[in-house]
């Protein structure tokens, strides 16, 4: 633990916190893409040190936010069903579906279990062969290397009762449509380090060039963040627009080629829609044609789904950086995590839980 | 009161109506848990003894001041390393007594046990009982059995409930935290979660996780011989420290500020957390308490803690504060702040 608290450190952060007013002259807008990041941010109250120039908004990395509502209604059909074992990783479970959420499914006698890995979603199907169990495999590049993995063990195994829901996502793509937004205030972003440990940052190449923004991978520590902000801003300071890492303990540019190999096997890159965002061109992964009969979406053909989202709900906007969540007439009054109206609301990845969790200030 | 008539016409309030079935997060000591108990029961059982929500009453008997508390022990694993279901149901229910400041009496033992549940594993759990209560100075004076058909429980279940004496002088509850009072804590948190956690989940640490199950009431004892004047004790179980100080910022109506690198985490907890991305606020212990004190009473009781084997680590990690109240603030390491919550909803097994 000593090696984490060394990036908690007060010292340390200050020093960079002060190079970094050295080195401002003006304002810029700068976006962290993953929802960890946020949640750190907030959890540190690093935004409360940043001097007043530096603006964060914060990115569509939320796994759980960016599911779309369709595959969750989907999930929640087929976990509901008696002969389903429905496996997923916890942070799904609360996140509202249309008219209901997996807790619910799970209260109404639904067999709904959390797992830490889908290596344990395939351990309880072999133990109990007498049920499907379909795994929610959802996540950016980070979950795919080990959900792929599983998907290649059932093949392997032929286990004939799992299946996985697959939601896959991919940041690139994602960051291509921000920038491309007439709206859009970004000048620059930090990278998802974790996104990158798997897929190096060469992928990120050819963005910083075309749209001219500084990418710089960082990572989770607030010392890391305080890092990435500081490389950001003096790149931005000097007119240079590259792709730096700033989490070299972690990331390599080709990132982790067994995991990408994997990726590669397993999964072929499709259009995705995100919730709240839309559809954004080869921004998903679904299953290739050989691993088709462990796709639950094929398994289980659930149709005659009509989705409604809260029309109060405004995640669309806070998952492209245009809106603050505390800019949300619901937020903290019709929207809490226990009566969360969206996704960005639920997950701890979550930027609308990251708000209401560590950020809500006296009087709000 | 509520009169008979209000009672038929009562239904079921919000916020509870968002949910319509019981879910899991309802018995986590968390917002559900305590929505559950603010809008459902305390309304409807309606009577001065239960509105402060306590985790024990106290009302006077012919002049002797007794405490009064019940606790169910629905703990999986039954087993865990640092104890089990037996001594926890003691410990568990004599630290509520203790946290009025009374001295611990009498408990009952009420099992419900599962058909096919094994004697040997029902001998070893009473016998852990008996040995917890031999422990806490408290004899087991009544008791029931019930069994259960198969699938209808997890092997035991226990409640105990208890009944202690409160010394003159003594008035210990949550709302009497004031501005200005010293906060407390007897020593490092999250050991009971994570132990239940890594036994349940099979993780491995460096060395075992063992729970810290402990009866508190000597220590206290030894606090209240250096003042009366103590205003407030809780042991953080279930929701951790964070529910514990919202609880009491919300019933004393006051701000609680605490200092977050003051607060005691073991190693592997710390390590354990990272994994798991738990905050150890949140975890449940078993053995802690915090205290509220006047400041200039601070440093004497603390001492006083830390010459007790269960008040070891004991630190003072915070303050009473008149402004935000309700509202518990933490300084973070790197010197910012946040607001600590209540935990909201449970993604936990269930740790007691």
């Amino acid at each position: 633990m000593q090696n984490v608290d060394q990036f908690r450190d007060e010292k340390k952060v200050r020093v960079v916190l002060d190079e970094l007013a050295r080195v401002l002259t003006r304002d810029w807008t700068l976006m962290e893409i993953c929802g960890g990041q946020t949640h750190s941010i907030m959890r540190y109250g690093l935004d409360q040190l940043l001097p007043r120039q530096i603006e964060l908004v914060h990115g569509p990395g939320c796994p759980v936010c960016v599911t779309p509502l369709e595959l969750i209604d989907k999930a929640l059909v087929i976990a509901a069903r008696p002969e389903v074992i429905f496996t997923s990783f916890g942070d799904m479970l609360r996140v509202p579906g249309s008219t209901t959420d997996l807790f619910q499914v799970k209260a109404h006698g639904g067999d709904v279990r959390i797992v830490y890995s889908p290596l344990d979603s395939l351990q309880i199907a072999r133990e109990h062969p007498d049920k499907q169990i379909v795994f929610f495999g959802i996540g950016f590049e980070t979950t795919a290397p080990a959900n792929g993995m599983a998907v290649y063990q059932a093949a392997r195994e032929e286990l004939k009762n799992w299946s996985m829901l697959v939601s896959h996502v991919r940041v690139p793509p994602a960051m291509s449509a921000i920038l491309e937004a007439p709206e859009n205030r970004v000048r620059g972003f930090l990278a998802a380090g974790h996104v990158c440990a798997v897929m190096g940052y060469w992928e990120y190449e050819p963005l910083a060039a075309k749209y001219k923004v500084p990418i710089v991978v960082t990572g989770f520590e607030p010392l890391d963040l305080a890092n990435g902000i500081l490389a950001a801003v003096r790149q931005l300071e000097q007119g240079r627009a590259e792709v730096e890492n700033a989490y070299p303990r972690a990331v390599r540019r080709e990132g982790n080629q067994p995991a990408q190999k994997i990726i590669a096997d397993v999964f072929e890159v499709c259009d995705r829609k995100w919730r709240g965002i839309g559809e954004i061109p080869e921004s998903g992964w679904r299953l290739r044609e050989a691993f088709r009969a462990f796709d639950a979406e094929h398994r289980f053909q659930v149709s005659d789904l009509r989705v409604s989202e809260s029309p109060q709900c405004i995640s669309g906007l806070i998952l492209q950086g245009r809106k603050k969540p505390n800019e949300c007439a619901a937020f903290g009054k019709a929207c809490t995590p226990t009566r969360p109206l969206g996704a960005t609301m639920v997950s701890s990845e979550g930027a609308c839980a990251a708000y209401y969790r560590y950020g809500r200030r006296i009087g709000q | 009161m509520t009169s008979l008539k209000n009672l038929e016409s009562f239904t079921c309030p919000l916020p509870l109506r968002d949910y319509r079935n019981i879910v899991m997060g309802h018995g986590g000591g968390g917002k559900l848990s305590h929505d559950l108990v603010q809008h459902l029961f305390a309304p409807l059982f309606d009577n001065p003894l239960l509105a402060p929500l306590n985790d024990q009453a106290v009302f006077a008997v012919n002049g002797a001041r007794l405490a009064f508390t019940t606790d169910s022990f629905v703990v999986k694993p039954i087993f865990f390393p640092g104890g089990n279901i037996g001594d926890l149901a003691v410990n568990g229910t004599v630290n509520d007594l203790a946290m009025s400041g009374a001295t611990p009496l009498y408990v009952s033992a009420a099992y419900i046990l599962e058909e096919g549940f094994s004697l040997d594993d029902l001998t070893r759990v009473t016998v852990s009982l008996a040995k917890a209560a031999r422990r806490a100075g408290v004899q087991v004076a009544t008791g029931d059995t019930k069994v259960v058909e198969e699938g209808h429980g997890d092997g035991v279940y226990i409640n105990t409930a208890g009944i202690g004496l409160v010394p003159e002088g003594v008035n210990i509850g949550a709302a009497n935290a004031r501005p200005g009072d010293a906060v407390i804590l007897s020593g490092a948190i999250g050991l009971h979660g994570i132990a239940i956690l890594s036994q349940r989940e099979g993780l491995k640490f460096d060395s075992e996780i063992v729970s810290d199950c402990a009866p508190l009431y000597d220590l206290v004892a030894q606090m209240l011989q250096v003042t009366r004047d103590i205003h407030t004790l809780r042991d953080p179980t279930r929701g951790g420290m964070a529910s514990t100080l919202n609880e009491i910022a919300e019933a004393a109506r006051v701000g609680i500020e605490i200092e977050e690198r003051a607060i005691p985490v073991p190693k592997d907890v710390a390590a354990a957390c990272e994994m798991l991305g738990l905050d150890p606020l949140y975890v449940a212990n078993e053995g802690k308490l915090v205290a509220f004190v006047p400041s200039e009473l601070a440093s004497a009781v603390l001492e006083k803690m830390q010459s007790h084997p269960l008040g070891r680590e004991a630190a003072i990690i915070g303050r009473v504060v008149a402004e935000h109240p309700g509202m518990v603030i933490a300084r973070t390491s790197i010197g910012g702040t946040r607001v600590v919550d209540m935990m909201v909803g449970e993604q936990l097994p269930r740790i007691c």
